[in-house]
């Protein structure tokens, strides 16, 4: 392995983190218009939050998409045909919610609005379930041929702990959109959110729980780096024990970032159990390793040099932009006064 | 398919991008209000569009690796890269600057809101540069190396992709083709405003900003086209003979089909004009062209080996009819542009009153986009057997893991999902239109974001459609 492979290996860890950090409390925000939101005014505030930076946020999929297949086809060709059905369903969830936020405001009539809101939330519960849902049974092992296609069954993509991975990324994701809102709003709407941190966290630890234990028995993350497995899953529980210390000491900012490190810590989970392989396969001959999997040399040093050119000045744009969006939106009754 | 309705968006998206932009510089240099209006006026129609070319974007992405791992793992060296470069330079840019452009009307100043719009244009320019780079490169595969073992290609000079002649023609063509389509949508949705005597001075101004660009832009086209097509002769010498249904090699009087039947290969028969081929072709009365039987024996010669009978012949009638289309089209519109500017000269009040071309200019709105499709047919099928030109077939590159039956299946619902978008866009952008300027002063995408009880757009639309 060159230490260009590894660097890139390292910086899609990065992108999948940076998506599921600011995507993880759009699907958050898209699951509260309806699951949360009380009425059509609060629905209002709450679709608002995220209004300038959805599709900002989504181009960070877009990118880890592309960067996987500049930097290792091998990886980017056989997980895509392998979950094809899965990704398939994550594009028509990711396209209603995606549509909805612009077409609900334009409608006339409250059973269209409704049809979109609807659209909204279960689209972005879906997506991060089947997001969820994919990493985890890929950690599994999957069927692979010694070309690298995926020949899988419907139990190897769902069985019990990859269904347990979906619900974990999506009350994650749910928990850490309500932190959001925490952050963006005033009044009811504020107090409300973190009322319900409050009692969710509680089921969030219960369901980590039943995760590492799942984790245990069905993958070799323990047996093959059990001191890096352990701390990362330790820094997990701190993150969610501190994002509910957050929730009850009414630091918005705190719970927000723990939340965010929370999703984060699942893909460094991830992407330290995958290491040095890029797809496990159950027969471990057929794995697909980081050293085979990439571009040529020269592709590699191209795309280094130009996204160390380019990364910075986005983020600085993007970051900038939040900034520019940074005041709380008020809640409708305090709008009314 | 997703491919066919990515593009019939995208370059509305991009050209209309561009459109904004301007009336929004025409606005900050005239401070006229009617400008401001008709920015944020078009601006949201811009944004329907904006919406679903990301969703089918996204879609366009994975496919690659969905449909055709088999082409990916070929290709991936080469065609990453663009695509990546693409979502970190382009996207980025695009999607952050819209997000300020909508919300911020009354947070910066002039120059500066309008600056977020230009780099959104901008973004949305430079994403269709590195899309086409990477489709340039299956037209025409430059700076390359074949390595063999692992049956892949491995880019060995990025400033030879970029610099690819192929691209070099195709993009301004793509480019000139999305302003065209803007401008053209803009003009014919005034000219039906215009038919309801609806608001006269601001359609009045839309229609000659957008009639401005869309003749400069039918002469870009056409000029770009004139360039590709003549590149073609050499380049991909079956996708010219197609285009102009040569089967014979042609002779020096240059006989040049306005219509022509075809079966299996030959002529049956056709309305000829001389000369016309070769100044077309060669920009001169002299010179021949190879017939397709040729190409075929030649490009047999090339790339069939241990006695591979594979036929290279392309959808003739496809390529035929979908280049008359463009050529024909481009005609109208540079006509229709001009008679246009012409009506709707300052101190005249012909556009008024000759209604019948209102009509001709309001039904002109779908030309693009079927244009826009003959244009990437000629591209895509022209290429036929390959997916990269002289390297890999179409049959190569699909993935072995997908079967007919899950491809069928998510080729129907993302038809159904796209029908029903594209419906829903079309209304909604309908719906705009009726509720006419006035709404763009007091919806909420002018208001800043804190006044959160903002009009119900329920109650506007009400208002508006007495």
């Amino acid at each position: 392995m060159t230490n260009l492979q590894l660097l890139w290996f390292l910086l899609i860890g990065v992108l999948f983190s940076g998506f599921f950090f600011l995507e993880g409390f759009d699907f958050g925000i898209g699951m509260a218009v309806r699951f949360f939101a009380k009425n059509r005014d609060e629905r209002d505030v709450v679709i608002q939050t995220i209004g300038p930076h959805w599709d900002g946020n989504e181009v960070w999929l877009i990118t880890a998409g592309g960067a996987m297949f500049a930097s290792f086809p091998m990886w980017y060709a056989s997980l895509f045909s392998g979950y094809y059905l899965v990704l398939f369903l994550i594009l028509v969830a990711l396209i209603f919610r995606g549509v909805s936020f612009e077409f609900r405001a334009n409608m006339q009539t409250d059973t269209w609005r409704n049809f979109w809101e609807w659209a909204a939330s279960i689209g972005s519960f879906c997506a991060a379930f089947l997001f969820g849902m994919m990493f985890v049974s890929m950690i599994q092992g999957m069927p692979i041929d010694a070309n690298g296609n995926i020949f899988g069954s419907f139990t190897d993509y769902v069985n019990w702990f990859s269904l347990v991975g979906g619900v974990a990324v999506s009350l994650l994701c749910f928990i850490h959109g309500l932190n959001f809102l925490r952050l963006k709003t005033t009044g009811e709407l504020r107090d409300r959110a973190q009322k319900w941190s409050k009692i969710l966290y509680p089921v969030l630890l219960a369901g980590e729980v039943v995760f590492v234990i799942l984790l245990y028995l069905t993958t070799d993350f323990f047996t093959k780096k059990p001191v890096s497995t352990w701390s990362i899953l330790i820094a997990l529980v701190i993150f969610t024990l501190a994002a509910w210390w957050g929730a009850q000491a009414k630091h918005d900012w705190a719970s927000f970032i723990a939340s965010g490190l929370s999703l984060i810590s699942v893909v460094v989970l991830i992407f330290n159990g995958l290491f040095p392989r890029v797809m496990i396969a159950n027969n471990s001959a057929n794995s697909i390793l980081i050293k085979n999997a990439s571009s040529s040399p020269y592709t590699l040093h191209l795309m280094t040099i130009l996204t160390f050119t380019i990364l910075p000045i986005v983020l600085i744009y993007f970051i900038w932009s939040y900034w520019v969006f940074y005041k709380r939106l008020k809640s409708p009754r305090a709008a009314e006064q | 398919m997703t491919t066919v309705f990515h593009f019939f968006f995208v370059p509305f998206s991009i050209g209309l991008a561009f459109i904004v932009a301007i009336m929004e510089t025409v606005y900050v240099i005239k401070k006229d209000e009617v400008y401001k209006n008709m920015a944020k006026f078009w601006g949201k129609i811009f944004l329907y569009s904006f919406a679903v070319g990301v969703v089918t974007g996204i879609i366009q992405e994975f496919q690659f690796g969905m449909n055709w791992s088999d082409y990916s793992r070929f290709m991936g060296d080469i065609f990453g890269a663009p695509l990546a470069i693409e979502a970190l330079a382009a996207f980025f840019l695009e999607s952050t600057f819209i997000g300020l452009w909508m919300f911020t009307w009354d947070r910066f100043n002039k120059t500066i809101h309008c600056l977020f719009i230009w780099l959104t244009a901008f973004g949305s320019t430079l994403s269709a540069l590195w899309i086409l780079a990477a489709n340039s490169f299956m037209q025409n595969p430059v700076g390359y190396a074949m390595n063999a073992a692992q049956h892949k290609v491995e880019m060995t000079s990025f400033s030879a992709v970029i610099m690819n002649r192929q691209l070099w023609n195709e993009f301004p063509h793509v480019i000139f083709g999305a302003f065209l389509t803007a401008a053209f949508v803009v003009a014919g949705c005034s000219a039906w405003r215009l038919l309801k005597k609806d608001h006269e001075n601001f359609y009045r101004k839309s229609m000659k900003v957008s009639l401005i660009i869309g003749l400069l832009a039918c002469m870009g086209s056409v000029w770009s086209g004139d360039t590709q097509t003549r590149y073609l002769i050499n380049n991909q010498p079956m996708k010219f003979a197609a285009m102009e249904g040569i089967y014979k090699n042609s002779t020096e009087k240059g006989d040049w089909s306005l219509a022509q039947g075809t079966k299996g290969h030959q002529k049956t028969w056709s309305i000829e004009i001389p000369y016309v081929l070769n100044i077309l072709g060669h920009h001169s009365l002299n010179g021949t062209f190879k017939g397709q039987e040729q190409v075929n024996k030649e490009l047999k010669a090339k790339y069939n080996k241990n006695g591979e009978t594979r036929n290279y012949y392309v959808p003739t009638r496809t390529l035929f009819w979908s280049f008359r289309i463009m050529a024909i089209s481009a005609g109208l519109f540079g006509l229709v542009a001009i008679i246009g500017l012409w009506f709707n000269r300052k101190k005249s009040q012909s556009i008024m009153r000759q209604r019948w071309f209102l009509y001709v200019m309001g039904l002109m709105v779908w030309l693009p986009f079927i244009v826009n499709t003959c244009g990437w047919f000629i591209t895509e099928f022209g290429r036929y057997p390959w997916v990269v030109y002289g390297l890999l077939t179409i049959a190569d590159a699909v993935s072995p893991t997908s079967t007919v039956a899950s491809l069928m299946f998510t080729n129907i619902v993302y038809f159904l999902i796209f029908a029903s978008l594209g419906a829903v866009m079309i209304i909604l952008s309908h719906r705009v239109l009726k509720q006419g300027p006035d709404s763009v002063t007091t919806d909420g995408y002018s208001s800043k974001p804190e006044k959160t009880s903002k009009v119900d757009p329920y109650e506007m639309g009400a208002a508006h459609n007495d």
